[in-house]
């Protein structure tokens, strides 16, 4: 296994033990050196309007911001501690009740200190997506090793 | 067959029994994230209490961010739904959070003020604190589409 192949896996292993990512019932379905794509199965316990059974924005909150981290940590040479600057989420359109969503983030850009990440949030068609979100995070803070 | 009340009903119920947690209750997204809110005077303080499903960094620990961005977005729209801005669940159209430390295991609070009142948008800014509240643990705004009554 590459040295490439070898942080993917520790990515994917990091992020599944992550334990909101696992209260969320989160799954990883790909992870490439800069892309990582997550599903949120639908779930009765995320919605936000219990007379439409549409999942609360927050549920796809957490779920860009999880699928962004792990695009950060999977473009980066070293797997060192990162933070979330800052996230924005454009809601484009509700999500569908019963179907799960799929979130794909690409970390377009790493410098030193921070590195910039775009997502969305789809059923079936990136095209035709739920949400879109844009991130910004510092990579390599003192706090913390995503090892331990 | 009377058909269940709904949300904007439910809502209308809890405002006149002046309790609010009884229509938060009816939210499953929001027990999932063990909120609460309440008047501390004026202000519509709405509380996440910490639960170990929260984390998302155990090694801190600290609070996953999402569940910050989904406490601020939701403080957010409790405030607009108990002040009446709006007569439908407001519509979420932009959400930024800046995070400016990270969230110990501990309950965060969190209150959202508008700054505009548009017929059609209502622009708010929130903020989370934990221990401080000069010392926020997060910040955000957000751009709701409304339907005022």
């Amino acid at each position: 296994m590459s040295d490439e192949d070898l942080k993917l896996k520790l990515v994917k292993g990091f992020s599944r033990n992550v334990p909101h990512n696992r209260a969320l019932g989160m799954k990883i379905v790909d992870m490439t050196p800069d892309t990582a794509v997550f599903e949120l199965p639908w779930d009765e316990k995320l919605v936000g309007n219990p007379d439409t059974g549409t999942l609360h924005g927050g549920a796809i909150t957490a779920l860009l911001d999880g699928c962004s981290g792990a695009a950060v940590f999977a473009a980066l040479t070293d797997l060192v501690p990162i933070a979330t600057l800052d996230l924005r989420i454009d809601y484009l359109r509700p999500a569908t009740p019963h179907q799960p969503v799929i979130a794909r983030a690409t970390c377009y850009k790493v410098t030193k200190n921070v590195a910039f990440t775009r997502a969305v949030a789809y059923h079936d068609d990136p095209d035709d997506p739920i949400a879109h979100s844009v991130g910004t995070f510092m990579v390599s803070t003192k706090a913390g090793n995503i090892k331990s | 067959m009377t058909a269940a009340p709904n949300l904007i009903e439910r809502l209308a119920a809890a405002r006149a029994a002046g309790d609010y947690q009884a229509f938060i209750d009816t939210v499953p997204y929001a027990r999932f994230l063990n909120l609460t809110a309440g008047l501390d005077g004026d202000e519509l303080v709405t509380t996440m209490r910490y639960g170990d499903h929260l984390i998302g960094n155990p090694a801190l620990p600290a609070l996953h961010g999402g569940t910050l961005g989904a406490l601020l977005e939701s403080a957010a729209i409790f405030e607009l739904l108990w002040r009446a801005e709006t007569i439908v669940l407001p519509k979420t159209i932009t959400l930024t959070v800046d995070y400016l430390r990270s969230g110990g295991p501990v309950d965060t609070h969190a209150r959202g003020i508008v700054t505009r009142h548009g017929r059609r948008v209502t622009n708010v800014r929130m903020e989370a604190w934990q221990g401080e509240r000069g010392a926020p643990v997060a910040t955000a705004h957000a751009i709701f589409l409304v339907i005022r009554g």
